[in-house]
């Protein structure tokens, strides 16, 4: 088995998520536990509360100032790239058509994730 | 003993003819691309000397495999500790068989049935991982070539114009994504079979396209392209005999290699289809291509390729460019332009329209494709317009569009047609 870190990207300028699709990630994160495929996962505030340091500067908002930006990223456990893809796809965010996601294998974490 | 020259000629020839079914059995057993690749380079190696003092054996493909499988054992025995840790390739049940069988059996019938049951399945495997949709395109085509028709890494960059370098960090940099990320090493299922389908069709029909119009360079076509293009289609083919797209782009690839021939004249000069000789066309192509098209289309489901090689066919079966069933191709290009609703499908069809329904409607076409805009930079739109312009007798506006395409091509004999034809309508 080999860990994938699914990085879920959604339109910078978009709303919330509204209680429908919010249900819908719930429902999502859930079959990824059920199945035992989730390590972890997290939801992450909106883009325009970041801050970024570059060098000395610190600045207002994301790293990379792009129409799309990271909303949430999530660790999966999966046998190969396939069977990632399957599961990232059934991201409520690759769906809604405001967004997408980035599969990526993880190389190593601390803690040691389990392997 | 075996004359040098004779196993010399019989190892390029299993080279070219076994290589990726000795790569692709050799892959279950290294778990690895580059310890296969590494341990098949060695198996041919070895062949050199070993055929000349045994002789050529019957089964070139099994010895190969045989030695270069057994090399990398020997490896993966040596490193176990380091080879362990690296990502299993190969679902490991089936390595675990293949190794137990290799072991207990040594046999060597026992080994080329082996290897013959379950060969074409092993090809299919390489041929999906290389042109995998998590791949760039670009890397696709360098390790279809690089891996399915084992081109050096030189012969790869030659083949896709660009510098070795550029192709030998393309090539390990797709090699190091299959491994990092674990691109499996195996036929899709039947659920993601037509989508991963089409890109392997892509890779081949880009193959062949850029060996038959080379994009630059004084040679139309840069023809072991070509004929790595055909090979594929056919292995494809054998591997996938049910699969009408696969059918069908063996076909197109037929239909448009049988005129390779005369497609340039004698000083290298671009021929139209009306003034090629169609007695020198590959009758034996076309006839085979018919067939597959014929049977193609009975079946119903005809997809791009299939619709492709049965216009290509029907303008090759008319005895003189006059005499083609244009009413029938422009029937065939609305079914084509349903299924894929491509501005250059589009324009195509503006070329049997001119035919059946006269220049003036054709160009009116032209010029609202010229207007969508998305064809700006492609030189067939503006060297068709300047042909129907000249039919038209608006000579003035002919050269216009003709210089207009010569800007844009860089291909030498494309560039000496328009020259040639811009000098035509310029009268001069």
């Amino acid at each position: 088995m080999a860990q994938y870190a699914i990085l879920i990207f959604d339109d910078a300028a978009a709303d919330d998520y509204t209680p429908d699709q919010q249900a819908a990630s719930k429902r999502h994160a859930d079959d990824l536990i059920g199945s035992g495929a989730m390590i972890t996962a997290y939801a992450l505030q909106s883009a325009d509360t970041a801050t970024s340091l570059r060098g000395d500067v610190v600045t207002d908002g994301p790293f990379i100032d792009s129409k799309e930006v990271v909303a949430g990223v999530c660790i999966i456990e999966a046998p190969d790239l396939d069977a990632a893809l399957e599961l990232a796809r059934r991201n409520p965010a690759v769906q809604w058509g405001r967004g997408g996601v980035e599969v990526r294998p993880v190389a190593g974490g601390i803690p040691p994730l389990a392997g | 003993m075996t004359a040098a020259a004779d196993v010399g000629g019989a190892v390029a020839d299993a080279h070219r003819r076994e290589w990726a079914v000795v790569l692709a059995a050799t892959v279950r057993v290294a778990r690895d691309l580059d310890l296969a690749e590494e341990c098949v380079q060695e198996a041919y190696a070895a062949a050199l000397s070993a055929w000349e003092r045994e002789g050529v054996p019957d089964n070139p493909a099994a010895w190969l495999t045989t030695a270069a499988k057994r090399r990398a054992m020997d490896v993966i025995r040596r490193e176990q500790t380091f080879r362990s840790k690296l990502p299993l390739l190969v679902e490991p049940e089936e390595t675990v068989d293949e190794l137990a069988l290799d072991e207990v059996g040594g046999q060597k019938e026992e080994q080329v049935a082996n290897l013959e049951s379950v060969v074409p399945d092993e090809r299919l495997r390489l041929v999906f991982t290389c042109c995998h949709p998590a791949l760039a395109q670009e890397a696709q085509l360098a390790l279809t070539l690089r891996l399915v028709c084992g081109l050096s890494t030189p012969d790869v960059a030659r083949a896709l114009l660009v510098s070795e370098q550029t192709m030998a960090a393309r090539i390990t940099r797709a090699k190091k994504k299959i491994s990092a990320a674990r691109i499996p090493y195996r036929v899709p299922r039947p659920a993601e079979l037509p989508y991963r389908l089409t890109a392997v069709l892509g890779v081949i029909h880009l193959l062949f396209t850029a060996g038959h119009t080379a994009p630059s360079g004084s040679a139309l076509m840069r023809t072991d392209l070509a004929d790595r293009a055909l090979h594929l289609a056919r292995v494809l083919r054998d591997l996938m005999p049910d699969e009408p797209e696969v059918r069908g782009l063996l076909a197109l690839i037929l239909v448009t290699d049988a005129r390779r021939g005369t497609r340039t004249g004698a000083d290298g000069r671009l021929l139209r289809l009306e003034e090629q000789d169609r007695a020198v066309w590959d009758r034996a192509a076309l006839a085979e291509a018919h067939e597959l098209i014929v049977a193609g289309l009975r079946g119903g489901r005809a997809g791009r390729y299939l619709l492709q090689a049965a216009i290509a066919s029907l303008y090759a079966e008319a005895s003189t460019y006059e005499e083609t069933d244009w009413p029938q191709i422009v029937a065939l290009y609305d079914r084509l332009l349903s299924l894929w609703p491509s501005p250059v499908v589009a324009l195509n069809r503006t070329v049997p329209v001119s035919m059946a329904h006269g220049p003036a409607v054709a160009l009116a076409q032209v010029e609202a494709l010229e207007q969508d805009g998305r064809l700006s930079r492609y030189q067939y739109l503006p060297a068709i317009k300047a042909d129907l312009l000249w039919r038209l007798g608006r000579t003035d506006e002919a050269a216009a569009a003709y210089r207009q395409a010569l800007e844009l091509t860089s291909n030498e004999a494309e560039h000496a047609f328009l020259t040639a034809r811009l000098r035509m309508s310029i009268g001069s």
